[in-house]
């Protein structure tokens, strides 16, 4: 996996947020395997911004369960944010079959498009930009997901296109 | 007659949504109706309309737009074949050859409408299994020698048994749709194609171990396989295949989805079992096997979505068919995911013991540029990279595979042409494989790293000699001591590649020259004076200040101050700029 940064957090996170974190937490109390669920959940209700660490702290002690084992799950899935996302997340596919039909070409132009590299967020919070490994839609490569849809045989050109559609 | 227009990712992500739109405009309120089905394996086609008329003669539609679309669609109306977009060559060279079990319904049916199932003669093994005894159902797969389809291959029958005699109060059953491997997508394809087979499967085999609960753990980048799954059990239920009394009988199986969190190595079997116990997804050492102590420390049974595919064509046939479907000591079909610089890519099931060249020649119709393959990846981030000159005798069986240095692997099949660096696509893998290596033990954590840096070096013109042998020991070392099959496997793209193109890694060693000019760092660039029209632009872009020369004159490029970054070639309309690796002379 790759290692994230420790979720500290930047700002804190709104006290109206923490409170439906607990209410939302606090039915698992002592359900240590329902961890990713509620994580998920959680992730949806901080939005684009990250699981930092007061929001962790809430969630550990609602479930009852150390901080560290909270910490150690939202670092070490790719769905969970650590640090925060924008609006709207693009991933393309960076694995060998994309890569050879020519991957690099379409992130050069998005990264282009709106002025930030792969791995960062824009200014406006809009889009962030990650890479990813396989979609599983190798036979229309090269391809993207922006948030659940997917996009395939993407050229410089149409990537841009699409992502216009935001 | 049948409209079948394919729906699955691939489809969708070709643009069929706009197709359909377009196609339903023209056919609303008449007597034809588009029924949006899975995908059929012919990827390369999409979006794909198949047409089947009442004689049930087959027409394949490829590559359409939505102004193709509708004027097909208008033809059809009008009691026309129209020739428009027509693929009949292509598609009966693919999919003649081929011989579908798990693919059987791929693409015929709609995969959201369980009452198409039932008319494809679904969920009958599964009225014939309830009857059986859980030993006959048991005997039957053994017969069929079925073996796990997710990659190790081993006896599926024999894994059953073991969760069924294992002692425990409850058993529970496990289906492996974390899907991972670059260039692997025949678990996308059947869960979004054809969900109600997977579970029909699912449910025979709970029957045969004695489970009453399971769960379909699903990778988060497939929502859309999500969603048809999610739907498939709810009509399931409704129908009685799934929840108590079992097509009437004493048997009782629920059957959950849970959706991954985004991390490959929850594909391995005991990392899946943590991820779904709510923790980082880390393998733990075997035994105890999953079958002794799994899910909740219950005896659990994990298999592949694609072995669960086969389990209901196995009941209804018998196991000796699934044997006779091949004509190899292994038995039955396996699907594979043919992709790179193939003419037709997509999903082609074959017998075992299909030579490696039928599939890549006959069904995919060879390479794009009609040269022969250089080489052909298979397994994924653990499987080999084997030479073309294997590709006619070497037969899909896992033995043969195994002794070429690969593995059967889930079946991502890449194949590569001269275009690819042998060198590079290691150090690719490599990247991959450290990257996903979940860290807890160090062969795998520090090995991979070296490995990888290495690798890169030898890709930038520094490496040594020396580097080959200690790549070699360094490599089989992780292999033998890493604690599971990520570790234990992750060398093989590197140790395949040593073994059967060590002139490529020598050319970027010694002679630093890349033969399939893809390192950047070893290439030449250079102007054709005969081509180069004068025009300046390669010397507006040059931001190592290398090119000069004047407007309307041939421009050079001074290679001591070349950065090597590609921007002159790129920017060129006149294809001028020539790249060579040319090396240092010895
Ligand atoms: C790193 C790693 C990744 C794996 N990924 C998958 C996967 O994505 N899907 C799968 O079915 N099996 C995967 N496996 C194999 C599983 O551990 C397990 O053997 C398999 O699910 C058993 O099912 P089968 O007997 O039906 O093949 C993976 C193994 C390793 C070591
Ligand atoms: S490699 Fe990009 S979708 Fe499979």
């Amino acid at each position: 996996m790759q290692q994230k940064s420790c979720p500290s957090s930047v700002k804190p996170t709104d006290t109206a947020i923490l409170a439906q974190v607990t209410k939302l937490a606090s039915p698992y109390k002592g359900k240590e395997d329902m961890l990713i669920q509620v994580l998920k959940k959680v992730q949806t209700v901080v939005g684009h911004s990250s699981i930092s660490k007061d929001v962790a702290i809430v969630v550990a002690e609602a479930m009852d369960i150390p901080l560290i084992n909270v910490y150690e799950v939202a670092s070490f899935y790719s769905m969970f944010a650590t640090t925060p996302r924008g609006k709207n997340v693009i991933r393309v596919c960076k694995s060998a079959p994309c890569h050879v039909k020519g991957a690099a070409e379409v992130m050069e132009a998005i990264s282009k498009a709106l002025g930030v590299q792969f791995g960062e967020t824009t200014p406006d919070e809009k889009f962030t930009l990650e890479t990813c490994e396989c979609l599983g839609i190798c036979a229309v490569s090269p391809a993207m997901m922006i948030n659940d849809d997917v996009y395939g045989e993407l050229t410089p050109e149409k990537a841009v296109e699409i992502i216009k559609n935001y | 007659m049948r409209l079948l227009l394919g729906f699955g990712s691939c489809g969708l992500a070709a643009g069929a949504l706009t197709v359909s739109e377009s196609m339903q405009k023209v056919l609303a309120d008449t007597n034809l109706q588009l029924t949006l089905v899975g995908c059929n394996g012919m990827c390369f086609a999409e979006p794909l309309l198949q047409v089947i008329d009442d004689a049930g003669e087959n027409y394949y539609y490829g590559n359409l737009n939505e102004d193709i679309a509708s004027n097909i669609a208008k033809a059809l109306l009008a009691g026309q074949i129209p020739q428009q977009n027509l693929l009949m060559q292509d598609a009966n060279d693919f999919l003649a050859p081929q011989t579908r079990v798990a693919l059987a319904h791929c693409g015929l049916i709609d995969p959201e409408n369980i009452e198409e199932y039932l008319w494809v003669g679904g969920y009958t093994a599964l009225k014939k299994a309830v009857l059986m005894n859980l030993e006959e159902i048991i005997a039957e797969v053994k017969l069929s020698g079925l073996r796990g389809r997710g990659g190790a291959g081993f006896p599926t029958w024999l894994k059953w048994q073991n969760t069924r005699l294992a002692p425990g109060k409850e058993k529970f059953l496990i289906c492996n749709a974390d899907e991972g491997d670059p260039g692997a997508f025949m678990d996308r394809s059947l869960l979004e194609s054809d969900p109600h087979s997977v579970i029909e499967g699912m449910v025979i085999a709970a029957r045969a171990i004695g489970a009453t609960q399971g769960i379909i753990y699903v990778r988060r980048e497939y929502p859309l396989a999500v969603k048809r799954i999610g739907k498939a059990i709810l009509q399931a239920k409704n129908k009685g295949f799934l929840g108590d009394n079992i097509c009437g009988s004493d048997f009782n199986f629920n059957l959950r989805l849970v959706q991954g969190a985004g991390a490959f190595i929850c594909g391995e079997e005991t990392a899946l079992i943590a991820s779904l116990s709510g923790k980082r997804g880390m393998p733990t050492f075997k035994p105890p096997y999953p079958s002794e102590r799994g899910y909740h420390d219950l005896p659990t049974n994990i298999n592949n979505v694609e072995t669960f595919a086969n389990i209901a064509w196995i009941i209804n046939n018998g196991g000796l068919s699934f044997g006779d479907l091949s004509n190899d000591e292994n038995s039955g079909t396996k699907v594979f995911a043919l992709t790179g610089k193939i003419k037709r890519g997509g999903l082609v099931e074959v017998p075992l013991g299909t030579t490696f060249s039928k599939v890549i020649y006959e069904i995919g119709g060879g390479l794009k540029n009609g040269k022969e393959a250089k080489a052909i990846q298979i397994g994924g981030p653990s499987g080999g990279c084997l030479p073309g000159k294997l590709l006619s005798t070497l037969k899909i069986n896992y033995e043969e595979l195994a002794s070429v240095g690969a593995i059967m692997g889930s079946g991502g099949l890449v194949v590569m042409d001269d275009s690819t660096c042998m060198v590079d696509i290691a150090r690719f893998f490599m990247a991959f494989n450290k990257d996903e290596s979940c860290g807890r033990c160090t062969p795998c954590r520090i090995g991979m790293v070296r490995l990888e840096e290495l690798l890169t070096e030898i890709c930038q013109g520094q490496g040594k000699e020396e580097y080959i042998p200690f790549l070699e020991t360094l490599g089989k070392h992780v292999k033998s001591t890493s604690l599971c099959g990520l570790g234990n496997s992750a060398p093989n793209p590197l140790l395949t590649t040593m073994r059967y193109f060590p002139e490529e890694y020598a050319a970027h060693i010694k002679e630093k020259r890349c033969p399939a000019l893809k390192c950047q760092a070893l290439l030449d660039y250079s102007i054709d004076e005969e081509k180069c029209t004068g025009c300046g632009q390669c010397f507006k872009v040059c931001s190592a200040g290398a090119i000069s020369g004047m407007r309307k004159q041939a421009y050079h490029i001074d290679s001591s101050l070349c950065i090597k970054c590609g921007m002159c070639q790129s920017s060129c309309l006149f294809d001028a700029v020539k790249i060579s690796s040319k090396g240092v002379a010895m």
